[in-house]
């Protein structure tokens, strides 16, 4: 079994009764040479290094090689019961910040789709499963569904924040997000690819303005974006909102937006925030 | 074009913070500890385009020293990669240029000195994601990913090697996928680097190092 688009993929799981994460699993077993045991092995292996890096992050003081953030996943976590949003997006938002700061004082993180977007996924999986009661399998079934649209993206755009801004790569991030937790509440294939097409809208044309070209800020902050932005998509999706963009449409537009960005807001730290007065006197001395 | 697998969008698992600046980092460096048969001793990184202006910031150099230590990117050491440099007894020193321009923006020139005293330069590109490329080897253009199973041979250039070369994968039913000569002046030596999908094993390599003019086979 392959696929090249969401609609391929949505023929597929139409025509066979299947969710995304078994098409996507099937793929796997078609182009790898690895064994469906195998697959879900090493998916079980990013699982864990994803719970471990939230768990750092509450746990541990970790500093940031710049020094721009630390400390903040548990400050936001520390508000869980009085927060504004409500514990799930409480936790989701702390958990992803808390990703971050492993990242940036180089602990060990998953790429998912990059390290800048990475706190994402874990930050929106571990709150929704603590607060559902979701297995590990489960989980796993749900990051399979993000691969997918993660793939889908990949191969037809770009995930990188140097071709596409932030919106190639937390958009990615918050719509693969969106897609799994759609399947993990009884969503349908149809409405993942919707829910994905969602949070990729909403952040449509967000650049990539580091500040000292450090994967620090304000990438912690947009990480923290990302996972409400999904569990918003998933949302408004599960309540039987179509999107008017099917998916493939959607991931065309948000890399024709990339292409037509200027270099300066394209990871090269030359503009957006990266380049105000405040954020280059805070940068003086780092390196 | 390779497919890409779900861990290529779930993954790498690495050591942050870039997938370019430190996950790619590692991975050239890895790959040159592979190339060199003896001991590395001395190390000298020549950082170029984004890696000369950002590796501090980006663990850039810690991710270097750590790959040719034979760390992978999920080692959780590479953040400590200099002390155990220094009880390895490796010596390690940066250069960042800034005024060479380069292919690619992400450049690093790895010259290593191995136990026997001999000098081995290696140039490799981050080309993204975790990705990289290396680029050339003691001065010759070469070109490969380390993603599959490759064997880099370095022979004299005379006729009659690369048939052998071939002849010898073949006698050990090995499916070749990818395979190309890289040579610099006639008659001098040349680079065969040939990319399969199967792993190649241990007598493979020895066959293939029979041959008078090979000069050494390595498998990376």
């Amino acid at each position: 079994m392959n696929f090249q688009t969401a609609e391929e993929l949505l023929s597929l799981c139409e025509a066979q009764h299947i969710p995304i994460s078994k098409a996507m699993l099937e793929r796997e077993k078609t182009i790898s040479h690895m064994n469906e045991e195998e697959i879900l092995k090493a998916m079980h292996h990013a699982y864990d290094i994803m719970k471990n890096a939230v768990s750092r992050a509450l746990n541990e003081d970790l500093v940031s090689m710049g020094g721009l953030i630390g400390g903040e996943a548990k400050k936001v976590y520390a508000r869980k019961d009085k927060s504004a949003c409500g514990p799930l997006v409480s936790k989701a938002i702390s958990y992803a910040m808390g990703v971050l700061e492993v990242n940036t004082s180089m602990g060990l993180i998953v790429a998912a789709p990059t390290a800048g977007s990475s706190g994402v996924i874990p930050g929106v999986f571990r709150a929704i499963q603590e607060e559902n009661d979701f297995s590990d399998e489960q989980m796993i079934g749900a990051l399979l569904n993000a691969g997918a649209i993660g793939y889908i993206i990949t191969r037809n755009a770009t995930v990188s924040g140097a071709e596409g801004g932030c919106q190639a790569e937390v958009g990615a991030a918050s719509a693969m997000a969106a897609s799994a937790v759609c399947e993990l509440l009884g969503g349908t294939p149809r409405q993942c690819l919707d829910a994905a097409s969602t949070a990729l809208a909403n952040i449509l044309g967000l650049v990539c303005d580091p500040v000292g070209g450090l994967v620090e800020a304000p990438c912690q902050n947009r990480n923290a974006m990302g996972a409400s932005n999904a569990l918003i998509s998933a949302e408004i999706t599960l309540a039987g909102i179509k999107h008017l963009v099917p998916f493939d449409e959607t991931v065309e537009a948000m890399y024709k937006v990339g292409r037509s960005m200027p270099f300066e807001l394209r990871e090269t730290a030359l503009g957006g925030l990266a380049a105000t007065k405040s954020a280059c006197q805070r940068c003086q001395g780092i390196f | 074009m390779k497919e890409i697998s779900i861990f290529d969008v779930i993954g790498p698992n690495m050591i942050g913070p870039s997938s370019s600046h430190t996950a790619g980092a590692v991975r050239i460096a890895l790959l040159v500890r592979k190339l060199i048969q003896g001991e590395i001793r001395e190390v000298k990184f020549i950082l170029y385009g984004s890696f000369a202006q950002t590796y501090k910031g980006h663990g850039t150099d810690k991710a270097l020293v750590a790959g040719i230590l034979g760390m992978d990117t999920e080692d959780e050491r590479i953040k400590d990669a200099f002390t155990y440099a220094k009880e390895a007894g490796l010596c390690y020193t940066f250069e960042p240029n800034t005024i060479k321009h380069t292919d690619h923006p992400n450049t690093v020139e790895v010259i290593v000195v191995d136990d026997k005293g001999e000098t081995t330069s290696v140039v490799g590109a981050s080309i993204g994601g975790g990705n990289v490329r290396i680029d050339q080897i003691n001065g010759v253009d070469v070109e490969f990913t380390g993603e599959y199973c490759t064997m880099i041979i370095k022979q004299q250039d005379t006729p009659g090697v690369v048939a052998y070369i071939t002849s010898s994968l073949s006698e050990y039913n090995i499916n070749i996928a990818f395979m190309r000569l890289y040579r610099e002046d006639k008659g001098a030596f040349a680079f065969t680097i040939i990319e399969t999908d199967e792993h190649i094993d241990e007598r493979v390599q020895d066959k293939i190092r029979e041959h008078a003019s090979i000069l050494s086979v390595r498998i990376i």
